[in-house]
């Protein structure tokens, strides 16, 4: 499915423990527009979890998780609504 | 002769200048070497006491200190404001004193607070990150009978990651030896899904909040504040009242750094363990300016200066550097106010907090009046 999904934003956040990774998605997604594809790059597992959490908790639409290696790094899809 | 800049005499200038005056003493004495430590100010501010002044245990006096005193006299120290920087000629502007050309910079700014980032937050919130912020918040909270105190995260990163956790168990045990916390309900926010960012620490302090009665809320994000009606708006679509609001407020780096093209946010881009910026040669950040894997501490700063003067030294003699950081971290953690406990981590190595004792709390006061000596280099 991912391959289908063309971010409007890619938020690298590799290299950065947890909570960075979800820290950076949240200032970001602060300044986005409703319907703003954002794709967070992450290679720390407890946030490609808590990720997906948050983006529920807050009522924006997760499309997609995709893992790329072996646990490498994975890639979150998210969506913004109002 | 080889030209160092240092911006910024906080913990982290300070302990670097120090040190290269330390370990270069020769190399300066001769001339080859020149170390220059510029600084916006006389003062060093030591941040920690701070947290102590809301609860009348310190003044903002105690947090200032002449960085004349502080540091070696072979190093060259300078007040003035750097107000831009040019990596390709490595020189930088002075707001006062034309322009300082360097062989190798390193910059120290420290961390800056951006509480307009959320609309209503300066009119309707307090902090203790700052000397005018944490005295306008002791005198709240002399006058604070009854209601709910709320203390909520919002900056991450944040200077000092313990300071939030340590001011909700220091403020409910200032209010019961007042008689007060019955009358008083605590509530302390965070941005992410448990209340602290290092697992192990919100796994320590959640069950002294539940002892204690201090609710938390996480998932937390304030998007603004109505300060007329008290309450607090999120981004999860979540609301607060408050009668008396404590927050940690939004940080920014340098706006230097930023211009110069050396990072995002004001953070400088650097390698996590040899300091080295990504984006020019011969510029090195440390301390809360530095965007690394690991807390805007002192100590953090404190060890990057170590690691850093390790490197300039061998640079400065032909050599090539091998010094490292690890991602030492070493924090104390108030409980109360008479009680604390200490972890240490690394890049590696997860913290393990112990139960909080007397000793430690003690440790930590020594260790804030002793500070000026570390700064100094003699502790
Ligand atoms: C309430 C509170 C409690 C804390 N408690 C602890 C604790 O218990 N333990 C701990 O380890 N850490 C603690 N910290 C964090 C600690 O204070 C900081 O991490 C530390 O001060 C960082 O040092 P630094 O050298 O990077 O920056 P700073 O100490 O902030 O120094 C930066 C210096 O650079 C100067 N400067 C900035 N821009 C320019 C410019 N353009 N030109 C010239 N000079 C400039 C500034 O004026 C300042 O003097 C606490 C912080 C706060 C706010």
């Amino acid at each position: 499915m991912s391959e289908s999904i063309s971010p409007d934003v890619t938020v690298d956040s590799r290299g950065a423990a947890c909570p960075g990774p979800l820290m950076d998605l949240i200032g970001k997604i602060k300044q986005a527009d409703a319907g703003t594809v954002f794709e967070l790059q992450t290679n720390d597992s407890s946030s490609s979890h808590d990720v997906p959490e948050w983006v529920e908790k807050a009522g924006h639409e997760l499309l997609d998780v995709v893992e790329h290696g072996d646990g490498e790094y994975w890639s979150i899809f998210v969506e913004t609504r109002e | 002769m080889t030209r160092i800049v240092i911006v910024g005499g906080g913990t982290g200038g300070t302990v670097l200048a120090n040190r290269l005056a330390d370990k270069l003493a020769p190399d300066l004495k001769r001339g080859d070497v020149e170390v220059t430590l510029v600084n916006d100010g006389p003062d060093q501010v030591y941040k920690p006491t701070f947290l102590y002044v809301p609860f009348g245990e310190a003044t903002v006096e105690e947090a200032r200190h002449p960085i004349v005193d502080l540091v070696d006299r072979t190093v060259d120290f300078r007040v003035d404001r750097v107000t831009s920087i040019d990596t390709d000629a490595k020189r930088l502007s002075l707001q006062r004193d034309g322009a300082l050309e360097y062989d190798y910079l390193v910059l120290a700014t420290g961390a800056n607070l951006a509480p307009d980032e959320v609309p209503g937050l300066v009119e309707g919130g307090h902090h203790f990150y700052g000397a005018a912020g944490a005295e306008k918040l002791r005198d709240a909270l002399a006058e604070f009978e009854a209601g709910h105190l709320v203390l909520s995260v919002i900056g991450v990163p944040h200077m000092c990651p313990a300071a939030p956790v340590e001011f909700v168990m220091m403020a409910d045990q200032w209010l019961r030896e007042r008689g007060r916390r019955e009358d008083v309900d605590i509530t302390y926010t965070y941005p992410i899904q448990r209340i602290h960012g290092l697992e192990p620490v919100a796994e320590w302090a959640q069950p002294l909040f539940d002892e204690r009665g201090i609710e938390a809320e996480t998932f937390f994000n304030p998007e603004s504040v109505d300060p007329d009606e008290r309450v607090i708006e999120t981004m999860e679509g979540t609301e607060l009242d408050y009668d008396l609001l404590v927050a940690i407020p939004p940080h920014s780096g340098s706006p230097l750094v930023e211009e110069a093209g050396l990072g995002d946010g004001g953070w400088v881009a650097v390698d996590n363990r040899t300091l080295e910026a990504e984006h020019a040669d011969d510029v090195y950040a440390i301390g809360d300016v530095a965007d690394v894997a690991t807390s805007k501490a002192g100590s953090v700063a404190h060890y990057q200066a170590g690691a850093v003067a390790d490197r300039l030294a061998s640079q400065a003699r032909g050599q090539v550097p091998t010094a490292e950081y690890d991602g030492k971290t070493m924090c104390f953690v108030e409980s109360g106010t008479d009680e604390a406990a200490f972890i240490e981590f690394s890049y590696e190595r997860q913290p393990e907090p112990r139960d909080p004792n007397q000793f430690v709390h003690w440790g930590k006061l020594a260790y804030n009046e002793a500070y000026w000596l570390t700064a100094r280099g003699l502790l």
